[in-house]
């Protein structure tokens, strides 16, 4: 934990304290074989916000959010939601993982992914009732797929399949969201309903965190900004957070400046 | 269609039919999963365990069977574990060398030792003993009544009824984790899904399934009815719920139109002998695989290479 963490709690106090932010992470540090993927990453996101997590391709983002939620083992570090372990918590988190993560030709249909974000409350044996169909409809409708609802999923375009995906965290009716790479290849529209729906979902008071690729988004969709390359280069608002030098610091060589100079970033 | 049938041809039906249900079952989770040749795997990895727990027990009953399947088990996966790490190499070879080795070693097991007394060779191994498993008892439909004759059918079809049985119940039981973690695993762990202890625990039903059908029938059909039903299946519907019911009728037509064509169809062509039922059983599988892909419904798949 830095200096600026310290001060920072002491400004806002209700928002950065570990023990009440919905994602607090200390020291995680994750490894596959000799070289570490995470390394002694602290953060504390705090409660309500939008958070991007940024950094280039291989910067360990995507591990971050898995080795959070105990999917890839963590070499150390401890992960806490609302100040609980985060193995005691999966039921206050909707997780969305990245859509090219599964095999899109599986045997089922629209309505039916939905339902699996009702895992926890039906259990093994509990049957699906019409109000839990309805339920799954109402987040299709969320996201604008409704009249998808009986197709194959395997006959949905990349846009559809992220948002089918997002309806099924919605169906989660989660605290704290978890989104790894959320706009990757959707199209246009798609980045819309999207943006829409999180917004939504953050004007409710939840917690948002996204795994985030595009830079010249992150001041129009995110308020706070987790920039990682391995280590931890920053963490903040975008406005004190999300800056030329921060972002040569995170991408190093690869993001020359002038493409820096092109994005919208908050007036210093 | 009197006495002859239910003497010589009702209980190695029905025994075939559920080892083909026992196998297919677990078989349309392991082929959406990419893992079809684990059932492969696990069929020629058991034959060593099988031969040590009759050499060390002398006798051919279920339990040692069994444990020495699930040790052959283990130790195929710390071999298959070990090769990988030190041989840095990738895990399908790793598996395809150790499991044809220990395929190998069974059957070198299986010739030095004296199993002349039993139903252990390597023939046995690969085709089963289906037309043997006769109801001597039976007169004719009305043993199916008689408590005496029931007594008297053989142990392999309430081994195998017993099997299926477990593994369709276990199914059930478990089908929204199986279906979930198949489908997504990463959201599976995130709902709090014990995605490891799914994935062990269908390899051990699967390998439940291949010892069980294996002292009946052979390897020959356990490897057969893992990955032809439910692949067939899955060309006829896209609905995993609809897939496993597809996959149980294939495997049931399989069995019966396998054993009466290996009984009857070499008469009807002219020749002389009965071929063997576990041979034509497997052959008819992989001919309604043939036809599923030549005319199954949902045979273009969407996301199939050149679609997307």
């Amino acid at each position: 934990m830095g200096t600026t963490l310290c001060l920072a709690s002491r400004e806002r106090p209700s928002l950065t304290d570990p023990a009440r932010s919905p994602f607090a992470i200390s020291e995680l540090t994750v490894s596959y074989g000799e070289k570490p993927a995470v390394l002694s990453i602290d953060a504390t996101v705090p409660a309500g916000s939008m958070t991007a997590i940024i950094g280039p391709n291989g910067a360990g983002k995507s591990t971050l959010l898995k080795a959070a939620l105990g999917m890839v083992p963590r070499l150390s570090g401890a992960v806490t939601v609302y100040g609980e372990p985060v193995e005691k918590s999966l039921h206050r988190i909707a997780y969305v993982p990245q859509r090219a993560s599964v095999d899109w030709d599986f045997p089922t249909r629209v309505i039916d992914v939905v339902l699996m974000g009702l895992y926890r409350e039906l259990g093994l044996l509990r049957p699906v009732r019409a109000r839990h169909r309805e339920r799954a409809l109402a987040c299709l409708e969320r996201v604008g797929m409704a009249d998808f609802a009986a197709r194959q999923i395997g006959q949905l375009s990349g846009g559809q399949q992220q948002r089918v995906f997002l309806a099924r965290a919605l169906a989660q009716d989660a605290e704290l969201y978890l989104l790894d790479e959320p706009f990757a290849g959707v199209d246009a529209a798609t980045e819309r309903a999207i943006i829409t729906v999180l917004k939504d979902l953050n004007a409710e008071g939840r917690t948002v965190i996204c795994v985030h690729h595009d830079l010249a988004t992150v001041a129009d969709y995110f308020d706070h900004v987790l920039l990682i390359n391995v280590r931890k280069v920053a963490e903040g608002p975008v406005a004190t957070a999300f800056t030329p030098e921060n972002l040569q610091k995170t991408y190093g060589g690869r993001l020359a400046t002038a493409h820096i100079d092109q994005l919208k970033l908050p007036a210093a | 269609m009197g006495s002859e049938f239910v003497q010589l041809s009702l209980t190695p039906m029905l025994i075939g039919i559920l080892a083909a249900i026992a196998c297919a079952l677990p078989g349309n989770f392991l082929v959406l999963r990419r893992q079809a040749l684990i059932g492969d795997a696990i069929s020629h990895v058991v034959l060593p365990g099988i031969v040590a727990a009759f050499l060390i027990t002398g006798s051919v009953s279920t339990w040692p069977m069994l444990l020495g399947a699930a040790g052959a088990a283990v130790v195929a996966v710390v071999l298959i574990e070990a090769i990988k790490r030190l041989g840095r190499i990738e895990p399908g070879a790793a598996m395809g060398v150790v499991f044809t080795s220990l395929f190998a070693a069974g059957v070198l097991l299986l010739e030095q030792s004296d199993t002349s007394s039993v139903h252990l060779d390597v023939e046995h191994a690969l085709y089963g003993n289906l037309e043997s498993l006769i109801w001597f008892a039976a007169e004719d439909w009305s043993s199916l009544v008689d408590s005496a004759a029931l007594r008297e059918l053989p142990p392999e079809l309430f081994r195998m009824a017993g099997a299926a049985f477990v593994i369709a119940l276990l199914t059930l039981i478990f089908w929204r984790p199986l279906k979930l973690s198949t489908f997504d695993e990463a959201f599976a762990r995130a709902v709090g899904i014990p995605t490891v202890a799914v994935s062990l625990g269908l390899v051990i039903v699967s390998a439940v399934a291949a010892v069980a059908a294996f002292d009946a029938v052979g390897s020959i059909i356990v490897i057969a009815m893992f990955i032809c039903p439910p692949a067939a299946a899955r060309l006829m519907t896209n609905r995993l719920e609809r897939q496993v019911f597809w996959s149980i009728v294939f495997a049931t037509l399989s069995a019966v139109l396998g054993y009466v064509l290996a009984g009857y169809g070499p008469l009807w062509l002219g020749g002389e002998h009965a071929v063997s039922a576990a041979g034509m059983i497997a052959t008819v599988s992989g001919l309604i695989l043939a036809l599923a892909a030549l005319f199954g419904p949902h045979r273009s798949r969407i996301g199939a290479p050149t679609g997307s």
